[in-house]
């Protein structure tokens, strides 16, 4: 099983598809029948015919400058340009004469003629459209005398840049030197055909806007930001959608230049955010050449982020352990020692503790960036090995009130829509979530559909990306105070009520009559009118009652939401609101409408649906129902414990107590990644067998007794669960760096611990998910191969997968509006703390930054920085670039400052990606009421001037050193 | 855990169901609590409960009956 080839088509087909009645025309003598609007072009290729182009491609709008792909048709005069010209019925297309080739000719040795002749020795060779072009035209002489030219920096007519290298010259004015600015990418300017593809990429697929053709005619290039700019320091963003587009070397990665061009590939998942983008993986032999986005993905549609696109060099970097590693207690050095010797020690310590503190004593932490398939093995041994419920997920400290709040509401935790339904909205909100930076291609696919016309409301303390970008413009911008989300909500939900604005029909019909006039008249009070809530939440009542008529009136409303909403005291409850709000206006259960949680890391989805939560079993399924349990004790053999288990929180509060002494946690870093460190540290500190399995020793394992070295998601195959529920591939294209897959090494450690596992492929546990779980009924791996992926809930009643929820009916039958009363945190700025500290997340890095710290991605962010207002700024004496201390009742820390008017006063904002700045020394251990998902968005804080690193972060750095120590293996 | 921070989050979910219309407040409130809270956390709280209920909101004290008692 160890390539997967590709045998899905991927050709590119000149001009992008269209949706239409459908045309029949002939070319070339072969009848095609098409959609209106399809090209000439795009036909030609249905019907099996390539023509020659160089400046169309389909992941752009066709704009017809090369004149390479002229075509003759039937009673029209000249030479029109197949791009650009549409179908018509009974058109009679030939696309091969002598007139055209004479054309197509002519072209080619004028582009020629202004081209280095490097072919032999260009990063392109053998992957460039212009030499295809050349051949596929018959060029075979340049007949133009050496002249002026963009490609000859000596200006002496030197041919080529080898030629040049052996010349003397005072130079050419026109020449301008390769731009090597960006870490993944070069743009080589003596190369440029000018064919603008680049510049299309950039404004129609990726929305940034960062490229322009300067100048006219001969005189044109293509220019990245302003004219002191490369494309570093310009607004590009690095998505690569460019570099996909160029048909030579100009745009071209430095991968590509470095080890040559890759000869297989294979489809896989990216593994950074819950967009879940597919690529393929472009390799020679086992080295990864690049990755290029996958057109037939499903979630991207041929784009692709910085992250995945580029930041993979971790997979191959020298901090990753290979070897196994035990220690006796966390203050000695790292010994390495054979799989063996490892498994047995973690087996034997678990058990003794078992034995010693009780059944109960011992827990995991399943991973949202493992697959599907490892998942569902950790919180299985926590089940059915240690006997109890003790799983939990990183999932908890992002969207567990998600799964709460919807649950309640809806009647499943299930995002409603897929990514394509953006493509049918006419009204966003965007609550809680910075989706150009968190979720990149979804918001480039969001930003396409603004630019079309469609309205949108952000709802943020900062003013985020979205609220003012390149050709986009928020309608509504709701600066609300960090911690007053329900006030908000529930005050849309009153404008909308009291103003009639409701789709009563919608109501009456999907929802419970009677419990939507108890939440009306509850809504309708005084005290949730936006005047009233006003002072409470800072954002001007007549904004919001504009905001709430817009979304109410604007056709199909859909709501779009991230950790902003439930990193929250109140995060189940601002869930309902959003439910709410979804219902009151009908806009549930077709496309370009829904509720759409935007998931942070890749799998955090599905290590909800496989039963990570300590209350639930796969498929949301709670372990206090007898039918659920047998399912599984049936498929186990085991007695399953039907009392819920310990949530993360609640593990560290027992290890603390002296009660809970055990921890198996797979891919997660839960001590910088989660609140309050102090208290994290101190459980670690208070557990007597810390078993760490990942990719480097990250800082939870600084508290570690074992570490089992972890395999990327290049060294496994599995499946990832995307944030529109669809379960991608994950092909394996490497053997695992340090033997074993992760799901090999959690069932190695069952094994020793006595069960009898036995999987031989990751096929085997998706087919046992299958059997036990019916949403997950219809799912194996041929159909996800037939498929492409596959959008649960699929099962015999929909064999292919549901892309929209509640479609006719919610899953609980009627839909819930709940009552959601604001309750102020008890998270209050005092004296002592004047200012809301709110955390988030930054394009080029990802979660905790393990992974992308170690690529070049740390070009664009080197460190955690601190934004704070000019005015809270000034009147601390804190200056542009300043270190300070950031201070909250749970510690302090150091970082620096940069003074911005995206965040309000009273309002600091930092991210949370460098363990040096440890963000989470400073959050609290307040918590999402239903779920305890720590309350990230709300800390209340005061900065001041510093010079350096606080006491803590040094003690922390000597500790960190100290114990990452390792001892080289005893022969 | 320490006791102040098992009063605050009890008292979270008691005010969350306190707003809630009906009449069934104290049982859905227990019923939370049945379902997420483990049993040694369950233990605390009636022990708390038992021993005074200092801190808590008189509706968790009420519902003390509804929370099923840990299984071993
Ligand atoms: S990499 Fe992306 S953002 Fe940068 S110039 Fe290319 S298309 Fe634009
Ligand atoms: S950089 Fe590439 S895509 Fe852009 S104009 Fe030049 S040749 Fe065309
Ligand atoms: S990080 Fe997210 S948006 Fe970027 S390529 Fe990966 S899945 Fe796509
Ligand atoms: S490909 Fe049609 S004009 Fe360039």
């Amino acid at each position: 099983m160890k390539d997967f080839i590709i045998p899905w088509n991927d050709a590119d087909m000149g001009t992008p598809a269209k949706t239409g009645a459908p045309v029949t025309l002939t070319i070339d003598g072969a009848a095609v029948t098409v959609p209106e609007g399809t090209s000439v072009m795009r036909a030609a290729y249905e019907a099996g015919i390539t023509v020659p182009k160089l400046c169309a491609t389909d992941s752009v709008e066709a704009f017809g400058s090369c004149r390479l792909c002229v075509v003759e048709i039937e009673g029209r005069r000249g030479t029109p340009a197949s791009c650009t010209t549409p179908v018509a019925e009974g058109m009679v297309v030939h696309t091969q004469s002598s007139k055209v080739q004479k054309i197509r000719k002519g072209v080619m040795e004028l582009y020629i003629s202004d081209h280095p002749l490097d072919c032999l020795t260009c990063s392109a060779n053998g992957d460039c459209e212009l030499q295809d072009m050349a051949g596929a035209v018959g060029l075979r002489d340049v007949r133009y005398e050496p002249g002026d030219n963009h490609f000859d920096p000596t200006g002496t007519g030197a041919l080529s840049m080898a030629d040049a290298k052996r010349r003397e010259g005072d130079g050419n004015f026109r020449y301008i030197p390769k731009d090597e600015s960006n870490p993944y990418f070069t743009y080589d300017p003596a190369k440029c055909i000018v064919c603008s593809r680049c510049v299309r990429a950039c404004e129609e697929v990726q929305g940034t806007f960062a490229l322009t053709i300067e100048g006219r005619g001969f005189d044109s290039r293509v220019s990245a930001g302003g004219a002191m700019d490369d494309f570093l320091s310009s607004d590009c963003v690095s998505c690569g959608a460019c570099v996909q587009a160029c048909p030579t070397a100009t745009l071209q990665e430095k991968s590509v230049a470095e080890l040559g061009t890759p000869t297989r590939s294979v489809v896989t998942t990216c593994a950074y955010c819950g967009v879940g983008c597919s690529f393929k993986a472009e390799l020679n032999g086992d080295q990864l050449v690049r990755m290029v986005p996958y057109k037939n993905g499903k979630a991207n549609r041929g784009h692709s982020c910085v992250k995945g696109r580029f930041a993979y060099g971790y997979t191959e970097h020298k901090d990753r352990i290979l070897s196994p590693m035990i220690r006796e207690s966390i203050d000695e050095p790292w010994q390495e020692v054979s799989w063996e010797e490892a498994i047995g020690f973690a087996a034997k310590r678990l058990k003794s503790l078992q034995k010693t503190y009780g059944r109960r004593s011992v827990g995991v932490i399943t991973s949202s960036r493992c697959t599907n398939e490892e998942t569902y093995l950790v919180q299985k041994l926590a089940r059915g090995v240690f006997m109890n419920n003790n799983t939990d997920t990183c999932a908890r400290v992002c969207h567990s009130p998600t799964g709460y709040g919807l649950g309640q509401t809806f009647g499943t935790s299930a995002g409603t829509q897929d990514f394509d339904s953006v493509e049918h909205t006419d009204v966003v909100i965007v609550i809680g979530a910075n989706p150009t930076d968190g979720h990149p291609v979804f918001a480039s696919r969001l930003k396409k559909r603004l630019r079309q016309g469609a309205k949108l409301i952000v709802i943020d303390p900062r003013r985020i990306d979205l609220v003012k970008s390149a050709h986009i413009k928020a309608a509504h911008h709701l600066p609300l105070r960090p911690g007053t989300n329900v006030a908000v909500v529930t005050a849309l939900a009153h404008v909308i009520v009291t103003e009639g604005l409701m789709d009563e029909a919608f109501i009456r019909e999907r929802c419970d009559w009677n419990e939507f006039l108890e939440y009306a008249e509850f809504v309708s009070a005084e005290r949730h009118s936006p005047e009233a809530t006003e002072m409470l939440t800072g954002v001007p009542a007549e904004t919001l009652r504009e905001a709430a008529r817009t979304f109410a009136r604007g056709g199909n409303g859909a709501i779009y939401y991230g950790l902003g909403v439930t990193e929250h005291s109140q995060g189940s409850t601002t869930v309902m609101g959003i439910a709410n709000l979804a219902m009151l206006t009908g806009n549930i259960g077709r496309p370009g409408v829904g509720v759409n949680p935007l998931r942070g890391q890749n799998n955090v989805q599905g290590s909800c649906d496989m039963g990570s939560f300590p209350h639930e079993l796969p498929g949301y399924r709670h372990v206090k129902l007898p039918e659920v349990r047998e399912t599984f004790e049936a498929a186990w053999g085991v007695t399953i414990d039907p009392e819920p288990g310990l949530r993360i929180p609640n593990m560290l509060d027992a290890a603390v107590d002296g009660t809970f002494k055990g921890l198996y946690c797979q891919g997660e870093d839960i001590l910088q990644s989660d609140p309050d460190t102090k208290h994290v540290a101190a459980g670690l500190a208070a557990m007597e067998c810390v078993i760490v399995h990942d990719l480097f020793l990250n800082e939870t394992a600084n508290y570690a007794h074992v570490f089992l070295p972890g395999s990327s998601f290049l060294e496994k195959d599995g499946t990832f669960t995307n944030a529109e529920r669809r379960i991608n591939m994950v092909r394996r294209v490497m053997a695992p760096k340090a033997g074993y897959a992760d799901w090999e090494v959690t069932q190695l450690l069952a094994q020793a611990m006595g069960a009898d596992w036995d999987y031989a492929h990751p096929r085997e546990i998706m087919a046992e998910i299958a059997s036990t779980t019916p949403s997950f009924a219809g799912v194996t791996y041929e159909r996800i191969n037939e498929l492409g992926s596959i959008q649960w809930p699929c099962n015999d009643s929909a064999p292919e997968g549901t892309p929209l929820m509640h479609v006719g009916g919610f899953v609980r039958g009627k839909g819930r509006l709940m009552v959601t009363e604001y309750v102020a945190t008890d998270e209050k700025t005092g004296p002592r703390f004047p200012l809301l500290l709110t955390t988030g997340r930054i394009l080029s890095q990802y979660n905790v930054g393990a992974q992308t710290r170690r690529t070049a991605n740390s070009t664009w962010h080197e460190e955690d920085v601190l934004e704070i207002h000019p005015h809270d700024a000034e009147v601390r004496g804190v200056k542009e670039g300043d270190f300070v201390k950031l201070a909250s009742r749970s510690g302090e820390t150091t970082l620096r400052a940069t003074l911005t008017d995206r965040v309000s006063t009273g309002v600091v904002y930092t991210t949370f990606h460098h363990p040096d700045t440890q963000a989470n020394v400073i959050t609290t251990d307040f918590s999402d009421w239903a779920t305890n998902c720590p309350e990230y968005k709300v800390t209340a804080v005061q900065v001041s001037p510093s010079n350096g690193p606080t006491d803590w972060q040094e003690r922390y750095n000597e500790q960190a050193e100290q114990s990452r120590r390792i001892l080289p293996a005893a022969e | 855990m320490s006791p102040e921070k098992m009063v605050t989050m009890a008292n979270q979910i008691a005010t969350f169901f306190k707003t809630q219309p009906g009449d069934d407040q104290l049982d859905r409130f227990a019923a939370h609590i049945n379902d997420f809270w483990e049993p040694r956390m369950r233990r605390q709280l009636l022990d708390h409960i038992a021993a005074g209920g200092a801190g808590l909101e008189p509706l968790v004290i009420e519902a003390a009956g509804r929370i099923s008692e840990p299984v071993e």
